[in-house]
């Protein structure tokens, strides 16, 4: 009956809206990584059904870094074009100047998504976007080659890499001369920075920096983990990772020709899809520890709904990111696209379980999940990300030791913050 | 007489004027623009709230030690990119159009198609050709890797724009594969402009047809071949799409054009960037004006 109330609560409002302003049409950004664009689509539609308004949706780049770029141009020259910016969980401190204060169409909305990422989109006590789904890097596994080669779900990197070798080994001797142990987002982008994050966080290393922006990661965790790395380029992970950005390592793992993927959730939906040819072979698992001493850790992601300060309907496009975060609608991407929720109480629906069986373990992904030192570099933070993944990359790309990386990193944190 | 080319020069500058204006407008206003915001602090966060800092962008020095553009490695690696893939991809430019442009000069069957014919590549989009090229050079299921995997030239897939090593090869080869129908175009012309009655005394003398290119033919296209050569350069060393859209983003071939682009919009620091910017502007005025000099090109010959 609450979910219900929940979802006609917001509907009513929009319709007072629709009868008291003509209908207007409000442009939304969405993603169009993996079925996103169709997912975002079907929300938008029924909005404006319900609404009598009507939403052009604007696709936008796949890769986060450039997505980032392209908004910050059509805001800088106070454009009018995008009402709704689907913004990353990195950008709210970037952003700021840029959207509308969502509380007072918010009211008591907040208290029902999680209090870690409220406290995240809220910059000097304005609160910059609504929560929409949130992410955590997640490690995909071949459920069918595990079993076939009798072992079991790696929990330590270690573990992983000889596994990936074994299986490897043994698919090509078989006939898959395509087959590779490991794939993930090598790219030096953002995409970067979180399978860095995740590395160095799960062998003990800290987040780079820590809340209070000391710059922390000097230290022989953090080596330690990048040599790691290092040492699967070429091995178990095809050399070509080098430039692989989300899309292009499920490109890899959904034709079949990869035995472990680090990914977002996203990718879990699309892998079980009708015409996935690893369809229901597909086992999902926290991202391994460093080592027996290590943890189990994963980059805190998602998405999030904000309103430009330049849109001529403020108060209808806030309106659209009310509908669009609101509990039905996060409960059917749940179902429809396995979109993470940002409402705890989602997480205990049966149905949503039913489809993603996997989300009862992400719950405690979720709260190991690491922060990328957002909050603490604020407006900086794409300076020092730069720094982070083309640190790495050269690190993967074996340019550079991870001896000699790191401290060099160190000494690029404290100038790209100052 | 003189008042009749006085009022010849006036008609000239009237004529002229729509385009000078629009010239100022259009390109004179934003690198002024450019040049002043490399003299401040601005942000893309909010760019009426800037303040004038002088010449900090380029040098400076505060608590950290030397700051600013002239002392940022990364600006210094990117400039060594830029130069190196224009000095690669401008050389092998040359050499490849004229080499298309001496068969194209010959008379065979169907030449006036196999003319229109190369320069598709040319005609693609830069954005289009390297989207292409970056999935026939993908490792894994990249068609170059395929055909060199049967052919046996290599055991393992090479990750072509991936690995640093092969990046900025494979940026030069798109380059390459793109512009040498351009250079092919501009040499075809000089040769087409060409006496023949040199030729045929060379023939009657039976001078060797080596003898001919290096003695007659190459002497005679100096001049058109040099400011193709120009045209070219200035274009490579604002080299930008190719690199952005083929590789990673890393220092490893980052272009001068990558490197102002990246302060602009993703470190939202319109000051550094438009210094990045002016610099960048400086480099390609202070080669262009050495390479008119040394190489005693005229661009236009003067009447008076």
């Amino acid at each position: 009956m609450r979910r219900f109330a929940a979802f006609v609560a917001p509907t009513l409002t929009a319709l007072l809206f629709s009868v008291s302003a003509s209908a207007v049409e409000i442009s939304l950004s969405c993603g169009a990584v993996g079925a996103e664009l169709t997912h975002c689509q079907a929300g938008a539609d029924a909005w404006a059904k319900a609404t009598g308004h009507t939403v052009k949706i604007v696709s936008t780049p796949n890769s986060a870094t450039e997505r980032l770029a392209l908004y910050q141009q059509i805001l800088a020259s106070g454009s009018s074009d995008i009402d709704v910016f689907q913004i990353d969980v990195i950008w709210p401190g970037i952003l700021v100047n840029y959207m509308i204060d969502l509380t007072p169409y918010a009211k008591q909305e907040t208290l029902q998504h999680f209090v870690s990422i409220v406290a995240n989109n809220t910059v000097n006590n304005k609160l910059v976007a609504m929560p929409w789904f949130t992410d955590a890097g997640l490690l995909y596994y071949r459920k069918d080659l595990l079993e076939k080669y009798g072992t079991k779900v790696p929990t330590t990197w270690a573990d992983l890499a000889s596994v990936a070798e074994k299986i490897q080994a043994g698919e090509r001797k078989a006939g898959n001369d395509k087959m590779w142990g490991f794939v993930f987002q090598g790219k030096a982008y953002e995409g970067l920075t979180c399978n860095a994050l995740e590395w160095v966080d799960s062998f003990g290393g800290g987040t780079f920096m820590d809340d209070a922006g000391k710059i922390t990661v000097n230290n022989p965790h953090a080596i330690e983990a990048l040599k790691t790395v290092a040492g699967w380029v070429g091995s178990i992970t095809p050399e070509g990772v080098l430039g692989y950005a989300e899309e292009e390592a499920r490109g890899i793992w959904q034709s079949g020709n990869a035995v472990f993927m680090r990914n977002w959730p996203y990718a879990w939906a699309l892998g079980q899809a009708a015409d996935s040819p690893i369809k229901n072979k597909i086992g999902v698992a926290a991202l391994p520890k460093g080592g027996a001493n290590g943890k189990y850790s994963g980059a805190l992601g998602g998405w999030q709904l904000s309103v430009s300060k330049f849109s001529k309907n403020q108060a209808v496009a806030a309106d659209l990111v009310m509908y669009l975060t609101s509990d039905a609608e996060q409960k059917r991407r749940a179902l429809v696209g396995g979109y993470n929720p940002t409402r705890p109480a989602l997480y205990q629906d049966k149905e949503i379980l039913a489809a993603n069986p996997f989300f009862d373990s992400l719950y405690e992904t979720f709260t190991n999940a690491a922060a990328r030192p957002a909050k603490a570099t604020g407006a900086k933070y794409n300076r020092v990300s730069n720094e982070i993944w083309n640190a790495t990359h050269a690190v993967l790309s074996k340019k550079e030791t991870a001896e000699k990386a790191v401290p060099a990193l160190e000494a690029a944190l404290v100038r790209a913050m100052r | 007489m003189a008042g009749l080319s006085r009022r010849k020069a006036r008609a000239a500058w009237i004529f002229l004027a729509p385009m000078l204006i629009t010239l100022a407008a259009i390109a004179g206003w934003p690198l002024l623009r450019t040049f002043w915001f490399s003299l401040t602090d601005a942000s893309m966060a909010d760019l009426s709230a800037w303040k004038f800092i002088g010449f900090d962008n380029y040098l400076m020095k505060d608590q950290y030690g030397w700051g600013g553009l002239l002392v940022d490695p990364d600006w210094w690696r990117a400039v060594y990119n830029t130069l190196v893939f224009t000095i690669l991809s401008v050389t092998l430019e040359t050499i490849f159009g004229l080499l298309v442009a001496l068969v194209l000069h010959q008379r065979f069957f169907g030449r006036s198609f196999i003319r229109a014919a190369i320069l598709v590549p040319w005609a693609i989009p830069t954005i289009v050709s390297a989207k292409i090229w970056a999935w026939m050079l993908h490792d894994q299921f990249g068609i170059l890797n395929s055909m060199m995997l049967s052919l046996g030239l290599i055991t393992q897939p090479i990750a072509w724009a991936a690995s640093p090593d092969t990046a900025l090869a494979a940026i030069v080869l798109v380059d390459v594969w793109k512009t040498t129908p351009f250079m092919a175009l501009l040499c075809l012309a000089a040769l087409q402009m060409l006496p023949t009655d040199c030729y045929e005394a060379a023939r009657l003398d039976g001078i060797p047809a080596w003898r001919l290119f290096f003695k007659v033919t190459l002497p005679l296209i100096r001049p058109a071949l040099m400011v193709a050569v120009i045209f070219r350069a200035l274009d490579a060393l604002r080299v930008f799409d190719v690199i952005y859209v083929l590789t990673s983003n890393t220092r490893d071939t980052m272009s001068m054009s990558v490197f102002a682009r990246q302060h602009l919009v993703e470190f939202q620091s319109v000051g550094y960037g438009s210094a990045a910017s002016t610099a960048l502007f400086m480099v390609i005025a202070l080669l262009t004006a050495l390479y008119l000099t040394l190489g005693r090109v005229k661009l236009a010959a003067d009447p008076n």
